[in-house]
């Protein structure tokens, strides 16, 4: 009776150092624990078991342990990730697992932010507008067809892409234009719904849902548990799309005279290997991830090395361009896809002097 | 007390659960013009439903065009051994493809038929292809869609109103522990936040629970953390009944190694394409477990249980493929007698079977689910399997026409796993997606016309609140008390152990003593910590349903005395037609469970007529079948 499988099974788990990030939006800090390692764990395992033991108030999102509901993203050695997908054997013996919350999100209490920013996007976008002239059972429609908007419905709404998106990461000031990655998916998978009754998804989502701001670095795609192609599936076909629409006026005449999904496809393709050679964004060079802000001293500050209490810089306009959008690089950049999501400076795991999380909003405190 | 800040919300209904019933529920009271609050334990779209892999079973004939709902019906009956509420399958039966059908509407892509139809697959109990499906995330499908159906309705409201929250509102990470009573009239709900631990009172005339299952009471489950039996415990404290709380379904291979994917279902296919049992001597020991009912299908030695798989016509079947009680019986008893794996299960071996390659390209979705999960590769090593609690048939006695519940309480109405009754002691795989439609839309439809013909609202009374907020904050309170952890681990244990899926009297008996001693340390219960996001908290005020249900579950279990789907007595091996007529029926009695035996409403005679003599025989007794020939007679 009551035997503990953990101890009774496999061989005895080894102590693992762990740093989790402890506090609530007036600041807080990294915390050092050890804990018991089994075989076959991952992160969240651990993370219940120092709930069970030292920390019973931890805080921490998670719902099926498998995977399935996006519950249980956090920032695990500065990657976005599900700490019920990140294995420990992925990390050396005696590395040190530096565990943070999503640092877009306002922290509520340790590891749980507060997403609702995605929520309210999701209301802001437009629902599935049904046919007015087929009723239910009636719908028809080819596998095919339906395919390409299922791989964006597979989507768990873990919120890693909107976390990792550096257009609101650290640009709390471009949080009401932009609607993220997730949502950008959402418009193409009813952009793509093959009896959807609304036609201009692509130009609401340029105009209402700042589509434009995306300068398609991929860290949305690269980040996605379920492998979805944001970026190339998603992202990408929206703007040429709109690029086509409202540039070519036979596309345009096309759309008034075709029913929809019948105009005939435009061949703008997304690798254009051509083009010059300009860097990706106009603050010079390779983003990154790193130091969050685009102000390149608190960016050298950053990484010097882990410093909790640092002044949150403060956010700079983004560098656009004339029209007041970010660049659109897919068309400019000199490969067929974008540079590292994490910036080329970066690799992982990230080497633990070079982690740090600083809330955006740790120097706003919410009432 | 008076320091205490409550926040207060006026609804017309109150849906707690946002799982698909809860969510579909709410749907329909918001669309019958109540105003609506959605109460989710977890983030909005994240309940259990999106575990459901297979699909929801509808008979809308797509790809066999002879299913019909009286197929479907009888399928039904069949796999809960006739202990169904009659009045539940058949309404099941009938609706459940104009819910499917509805869905599309709301913006689903199910996967299609080359003609362009709902794509339909096989499954275990089901005559025809019948499940609508979306690869292996049909469940995932169902919420983003219902999801997307508030947010639709929300849009309308903004529109109409100027607030997308005019008329139905959602309450994330909220968790109700009371509900509250105007007499015998339900008033409202008390609850609070997890983020803030702040409190909160929804004053409501009529409540909906969609709150899914208990899983969480057993060591070995596939359910999430919120399965702790809420709705059945507030049902319970709010004057309502449960019924079949003794059937549990459990799957027999459930992963009990590694601790990351504990409870997550190993599918029958990898036993049907080779894999087999072995105990930690090595022994593949289900040979010694072939009853004699099936010694004639199944093979009593390795050499010829191996020619099956590829000669099956002039070979028995192996012993891994006995029906899945029998399996897991076994399994069981393996433990039991010392021989099991440190971690409480027994070896699967595909591995020294068959081809790394083979493996990979007959089970891809096992591969990658435990290269992914577990960094466990299953060409390379065995799994490691225990049976895994997977879902509760028992549940809210309802009103199969309305999911009003039945007791002494007015206002209170169930839908989806949280209510009894629809699959009687087994549910069919595909069942429970279409379940939570059917009944989603009935119970919200049904809370949202009891609201209508209420002439004064019923009011919640201060003394109550007064004691849900002192009740609530108890365990912070007390710091001399157990950690909800340690006190978790020992209920599961109790249950897990003593009323798993063998059950035996002795057992029950000593379950029940535990439990009534876990009583008295979890009503001593404290939680480090304070009121801010603390799970320790939330796990000790959780502790006192799961509590309440697991002993519902062990009366019951050990008062039926026969084995019935999701009921095994190793005392009482037999099904016996005696007991298929009787429900038991757990009320609470002050603070104890009380059980008493209910007869089971009698199938209407055109319903009856669908089954043929031959097979009723195996379930009625000898009066019922005398019943049934003068009926035929009759109609001769």
């Amino acid at each position: 009776m009551g035997t503990d499988n953990t101890q009774a099974a496999g061989k005895p788990g080894a102590k693992r150092p762990f740093r989790i990030w402890r506090g609530d939006e007036n600041g807080g800090e990294l915390r050092d624990y050890t804990v018991e390692v089994n075989e076959g764990e991952v992160v969240l395992d651990v993370i219940h078991r120092l709930q069970a033991t030292d920390a019973p108030d931890l805080a921490c999102r998670w719902n099926c342990k498998a995977g399935k509901c996006g519950s249980c993203s956090m920032e695990i050695n500065g990657k976005p990730r599900l700490s019920c997908m990140t294995r420990m054997s992925t990390f050396e013996e005696g590395e040190t697992v530096t565990v943070t919350p999503l640092r877009t999100f306002p922290v509520i209490r340790d590891l749980v932010t507060d997403v609702s920013f995605n929520y309210e996007k999701a209301r802001e976008t437009p629902a599935f507008a049904p046919p007015a002239d087929v009723a239910p059972g009636d719908y028809r429609m080819q596998q095919v067809d339906v395919e390409r908007s299922q791989e964006f419905r597979k989507c768990i709404e873990c919120f890693l892409c909107q976390n990792v998106c550096h257009v609101i990461r650290d640009h709390e000031e471009n949080k009401q234009a932009f609607s993220g990655p997730r949502f950008f998916i959402r418009a193409a998978e009813l952009d793509m719904h093959p009896l959807d009754a609304k036609t201009d998804r692509k130009e609401y989502a340029q105009s209402e849902m700042g589509l434009g701001f995306c300068n398609i670095t991929k860290c949305c795609t690269e980040v996605c548990p379920e492998h979805i192609k944001i970026t190339d599936n998603g992202i990408i076909p929206m703007k040429e799309r709109v690029v086509d629409r409202r540039y070519d006026p036979l596309v345009w005449l096309g759309s008034k005279i075709f029913r929809r999904g019948q105009v005939p496809q435009t061949s703008v393709t997304s690798g254009h290997s051509s083009g010059a050679v300009t860097a990706s964004g106009a603050h010079g060079g390779a983003h990154s991830h790193a130091g969050g802000s685009h102000d390149t001293a608190a960016e050298r500050q950053a990484q010097q090395g882990v410093n909790w209490h640092r002044e949150v810089p403060h956010p700079t306009a983004p560098a656009v361009d004339v029209n007041g959008k970010l660049p659109l690089t897919e068309l400019t950049f000199d490969r067929a896809a974008a540079p590292s999501p994490f910036g080329d400076d970066v690799t992982f795991p990230l080497p633990p002097e070079h982690l740090n999380f600083a809330h955006p909003q740790q120097d706003e405190p919410k009432h | 007390m008076t320091e205490t800040r409550i926040e207060r919300h006026h609804y017309d209904v109150v849906v707690i659960g946002a799982g698909g019933a809860g969510l579909r529920a709410a749907i329909e009271a918001r669309l019958a013009g109540k105003k609506t609050a959605i109460i989710s334990k977890s983030l909005f779209g994240k309940a259990h439903t999106v575990m459901a892999e297979g699909g929801a079973a509808a008979a809308m004939g797509n790809v066999n065009s002879r299913d019909n709902w009286q197929v479907h019906f009888r399928d039904t009956m069949r796999g809960g051994k006739f202990l169904n509420n009659f009045r539940m399958a058949e309404l099941h039966a009938k609706e459940s493809p104009q819910r499917i059908w509805e869905l599309e509407t709301y913006g689903a892509l199910f996967d299609r038929t080359k003609d362009g139809k709902i794509s339909q697959r096989n499954f275990g109990g089901h005559e025809y292809p019948r499940l609508a499906h979306v690869g292996d995330r049909t469940g995932l499908e169902l919420i983003r869609t219902l999801q997307q159906k508030i947010v639709s309705l929300q849009q309308e409201d903004k529109r109409d109103h100027g607030d997308y929250e005019a008329r139905i509102k959602v309450f994330s990470e909220t968790t109700i522990t009371e509900l509250l009573l105007d007499g015998d009239r339900v008033a409202g709900a008390f609850g609070y936040f997890r983020e803030s631990g702040d409190f909160v009172l929804f004053e409501a005339p009529a409540v909906v629970l969609a709150t899914g299952g208990v899983g969480r009471s057993y060591k070995v489950t596939s359910n999430s953390w919120e399965y702790t039996g809420d709705g059945h415990a507030l049902a319970l404290r709010a004057g309502a009944t449960l019924i079949n709380m003794e059937f549990l379904q459990f799957h027999p291979t459930g992963m009990v190694w590694p601790p990351s994917v504990k409870g997550i279902l190993v599918t029958e296919s990898v036993r049907g394409d080779g894999g087999v049992l072995k105990n930690s001597e090595g022994t593949r020991f289900m040979f010694d477990y072939v009853p004699d009912v099936f010694r004639k299908q199944y093979a009593d030695n390795e050499d010829e249980a191996d020619r099956w798989y590829k000669d099956p016509d002039n070979n028995r079947r192996p012993p891994e493929l006995l029906p899945r009680d029998e399996v897991a019986r076994a399994i069981n008893s393996e433990v039991k007698a010392g021989r099991g794996t440190p971690a409480g299960g027994v070896f699967l071996d595909i591995a020294s079977r068959l081809p790394a390659e083979e493996i990979r390209r007959r089970l891809p979705s096992m591969y990658h689910q435990f290269k992914e999960l577990a960094d466990v590769d299953i060409t390379k090593e065995p799994m490691e399997v225990g049976p895994t609690c997977h879902y509760v048939m028992g549940g809210v006695e309802v009103d199969p026409d309305s999911g009003a519940a039945y007791g002494t309480v007015r206002g209170l109405f169930a839908a989806g796993e949280v209510s009894g009754g629809m699959h009687g002691s087994n549910r069919l795989g595909g069942n429970s997606l279409s379940d939570l439609l059917v009944f989603g839309k009935r119970a919200g439809g049904h809370a949202a016309s009891y609201a209508d013909q209420l002439t004064s609202r019923p009011a919640v009374s201060v003394a109550a609140v007064e004691a849900a907020v002192e009740t609530a904050l108890a365990p912070l309170q007390r710091d001399t008390g157990e950690s909800p952890y340690v006190l978790q681990q020992d209920l599961q244990a109790v249950m897990g152990d003593l009323v798993g899926i063998i059950r035996r009297e002795g057992e029950l008996v000593d379950a029940l003593r535990r439990l009534a001693e876990l009583r008295e340390r979890v009503a001593k219960v404290s939680a480090a910590g304070g009121r801010r996001y603390n799970p320790g908290w939330h796990l000790a005020l959780d502790l006192r349903n799961m509590l309440v249900v697991s002993e519902c579950t062990a009366k019951a279990a050990l008062e039926r005395q026969e084995s019935r789907g999701g009921h095994t007595r190793e005392d009482h091996p037999a099904m016996d037609p005696k007991w298929r007529r009787v429900n038991l029926v757990c009320a609470l009695d002050g603070d104890t469970v009380r059980l008493t035996r209910k007869p089971l409403p009698k199938m209407r005679s055109e319903l009856i007529s669908l089954f043929d003599r031959g097979e009723l025989a195996k379930y009625l007794t000898d009066e019922e079948l005398a019943e049934f020939d003068a009926l035929t007679e009759e109609e001769r």
